[in-house]
């Protein structure tokens, strides 16, 4: 070429070599991400735990994780927008600092079925969920929702719960030595209780089965935003 | 004025000869390539069989190893990572070594590369139907994969930078530097994202938590889309639009402009995955404006590889190719148009959770990628095979089962999307729900997708006729010596 480019200056300092190309595409890509997610661990800037939400119990994590194992994200979110419509449907719009403990998030982003946010404000009883988990068409007439007929039979094992919970103790959830070491104590307990309320509905189902976490976690979803936030309106 | 590439990939066979003194490594091309048709079409069937499973929920046949829930992330993995994947690796290892006139870097390397990238893909084929997940979108995979996936990563980037080291030309001609923000970039969003304590050997969590984990969750997913499925997929554009228009392309200029508007603007958009949530409105709100701005380098790109058809429009006409290709431009500029207008604020609110976000991934998905991965291949094969193409009628059947088929699953999803979104809004004159009950507005959508499911079988039929052709091509007579023009003066 006779004539100069005006893009002479971009083919001598980049494309005849690659190790500069390549460090610089590298920090202009890196910009965007250390912008908007470095700060979210600045004391003033990123989510901070809300006030009387508490971590997930033993129970109701292992609840949380078969939730994660079945996918349950891919149809269901977890996420009430600041919108009218979405406030009467599901209950209060969800706060950043609800999800303080959620590892991983699980926000959802489509809603092939509704918003479970606030499940555990709307739908607080443990029969309801035993028999929509076990045939949603039971309760909700023409669903499209598999069944889940297994989580009735297969068992947690403690200790493997109690690897989850020693784990997030180590990721700073603020769980205690004892509530480690008394995972299986605490499993049997609120285990317990739910089987039992099961019971007075002709129900019988192990206080150790995969189904009893599964609505444990359900029926704890939402309720302690729900609470904190009540209590807010009520100090105005 | 309108400066050239130095480097003009057409307009000369000779351009991808190598001196007589090399020898390019074809059997890797050939490994990917048949790769990417089997992974496509078992992607593509994983995805039919979910999509039959909305409309006819006993589809899953009480099996907890085929339910939706798990078996989404099989399809979305599937045709991400194996089928894109495993294209582009295809594309890159026949493209570079063209341009860069070498033979790769490390036979070894190429070797490692493709078995442990075939390994990882069947690992996720087993391990994402027991359940085994990590929760968190297209990012499923549970730790001892993603470590895998790392290292199988790293062994690419050696051979692809130790390929570039060795290079006979000193020229990077564009479509390398789009490789190369990939293979970085990919690398960075992937090890970021999946940093977590393991629990046991399958399970893990996150060290980050709540809004920050969704965060760097969006960063990764939506930057998946942006080096995974545009920039490289770019860089296919420009090497195989020229080749196959044998035309060079349009604009030096432009392709500098958008490359680096592309890589810096690209990283701030995951944001507009999380509108009106908790996440900080400073975010949110970049998140908007960056993806509105990315509006502008994506019809850049799609600009530069159409416009460099200019003059050539004739065999839009009677070149199948040429059509593949044009498709795909076209639905990359109307995904990149689509994909701005949905994060704004408004648009979202009504957009978000419903069918219209899977339709916009799919107009990006089926259109963009899954046209131009066709098109790449259907140049590659009788390239490096030295096969004539068996026959040009069938890639033109082709393009119609493809861009029907793409038709019929992105539009009855759109219909899905705004229907479902605005029932959900509706409120009546004293402020109650119009549609209290859920199911409402769900029952409305199923004859919409037996319509996708439809449409989607028309897309999978169309990539099984490419297989019957190009089984048949590798099959057939060698290409004819004019095909074949004299070596290089």
């Amino acid at each position: 070429m006779s004539v100069e480019s005006p893009y002479a200056w971009h083919r001598r300092l980049f494309e005849g070599r690659a190790a500069v190309f390549a460090i610089t595409a590298t920090l202009v890509a890196a910009i965007g991400g250390i912008a908007e997610i470095a700060p979210m661990y600045s004391a003033t800037l990123g989510p901070k735990p809300m006030e009387g939400i508490t971590p997930y119990t033993p129970l109701e994590l292992a609840g949380r994780d078969i939730y994660v194992r079945e996918g349950c994200y891919n149809c269901h979110s977890q996420w009430v927008r600041p919108f009218r419509d979405e406030v009467k449907r599901y209950g209060e719009w969800s706060r950043a600092g609800e999800y303080a403990y959620d590892r991983p998030f699980q926000l959802g982003s489509r809603r092939i079925g509704p918003d479970l946010m606030r499940v555990g404000v709307r739908l607080p009883s443990v029969a309801w969920h035993y028999e929509h988990l076990m045939d949603p068409r039971k309760v909700v007439p023409q669903s499209i929702m598999p069944r889940y007929p297994w989580l009735a039979e297969d068992r947690l094992d403690p200790e493997d719960v109690r690897a989850s919970v020693a784990t997030m103790k180590k990721l700073g959830v603020p769980y205690s030595d004892e509530d480690v070491a008394k995972v299986p104590e605490q499993i049997a307990e609120q285990g317990g209780a739910i089987a039992n309320s099961l019971k007075e509905s002709g129900i019988e189902v192990a206080p150790d089965s995969e189904m009893v976490a599964m609505i444990a976690y359900l029926t704890r979803l939402g309720v302690e935003g729900h609470q904190a936030l009540a209590a807010r309106e009520g100090d105005k | 004025m309108t400066a050239t590439h130095p480097e003009p990939a057409g307009n000369a066979e000779a351009q991808g000869r190598a001196p007589s003194s090399v020898a390019y490594d074809d059997w890797i091309v050939k490994a990917f390539v048949v790769a990417t048709l089997l992974w496509g079409f078992v992607g593509m069937l994983v995805g039919i069989y979910i999509a039959l499973e909305l409309p006819f929920w006993p589809a899953n046949l009480d099996s907890p190893y085929l339910t939706f829930g798990r078996l989404r992330p099989l399809h979305t993995n599937a045709v991400i990572f194996a089928f894109a994947g495993n294209v582009l690796f295809a594309g890159i290892y026949h493209s570079m070594q063209r341009l860069l006139k070498t033979r790769m870097f490390s036979d070894a390397l190429s070797q490692i590369h493709f078995w442990g990238w075939q390994l990882i893909i069947v690992a996720a084929a087993i391990t994402l139907p027991l359940g085994l997940s990590q929760g968190k979108e297209y990012a499923e995979l549970i730790w001892p994969l993603d470590i895998a996936v790392a290292v199988i990563w790293v062994v690419f980037a050696v051979n692809f930078f130790g390929t570039i080291a060795i290079r006979k030309v000193k020229h990077l001609y564009v479509a390398i530097w789009f490789y190369m923000s990939m293979v970085l970039t990919i690398a960075m969003l992937h090890i970021v994202n999946n940093l977590a304590l393991p629990a046991t050997l399958t399970r893990s969590y996150p060290i980050y938590a709540g809004m920050t984990d969704a965060l760097v969750q969006w960063w990764y997913g939506h930057n998946a889309v942006g080096f995974l499925l545009t920039t490289p997929f770019l860089g296919l554009m420009y090497y195989y639009v020229p080749k196959t228009a044998n035309r060079p392309i349009f604009s030096y200029r432009l392709s500098i402009i958008h490359f680096w508007a592309l890589v810096f603007l690209y990283i701030w958009t995951g944001p507009h995955h999380l509108l009106w949530s908790g996440l900080p409105d400073w975010v949110q709100t970049l998140g908007v404006v960056f993806s509105v701005m990315l509006w502008a380098p994506s019809w850049a790109g799609m600009l530069n590889g159409l416009l460099t058809l200019r003059g050539a429009w004739t065999r839009l006409r009677n070149d199948p190719m040429i059509k593949l290709w044009v498709v795909a431009l076209t639905f990359y500029g109307m995904s990149t148009f689509e994909g701005p207008l949905m994060s704004i604020r408004d648009v979202n609110s009504l957009s978000h959770f419903t069918d219209w976000t899977v339709g916009h991934t799919h107009s990006g998905a089926l259109g963009w990628v899954g046209m131009a991965a066709f098109a790449s291949v259907y140049y590659i094969v009788p390239d490096i095979w030295k096969k004539k193409l068996y026959s040009r009628d069938l890639i033109n059947l082709h393009f119609w089962l493809g861009t029907a088929g793409i038709v019929l699953y992105v539009v009855p999803l759109w219909v899905a999307g705004i229907t479902q979104g605005l029932m959900w809004k509706d409120l009546d004159a004293s402020g109650n729900l119009v549609h209290g009950a859920f199911m409402d507005t769900v029952r409305v959508l199923l004859p919409l997708y037996w319509l996708r499911l439809l449409g989607g079988l028309l897309y999978l039929g169309g990539l099984v006729v490419m297989i019957y052709n190009l089984v048949k091509t590798v099959r057939g007579e060698a290409a004819e010596p004019a095909a074949v023009p004299a070596p290089a003066k």
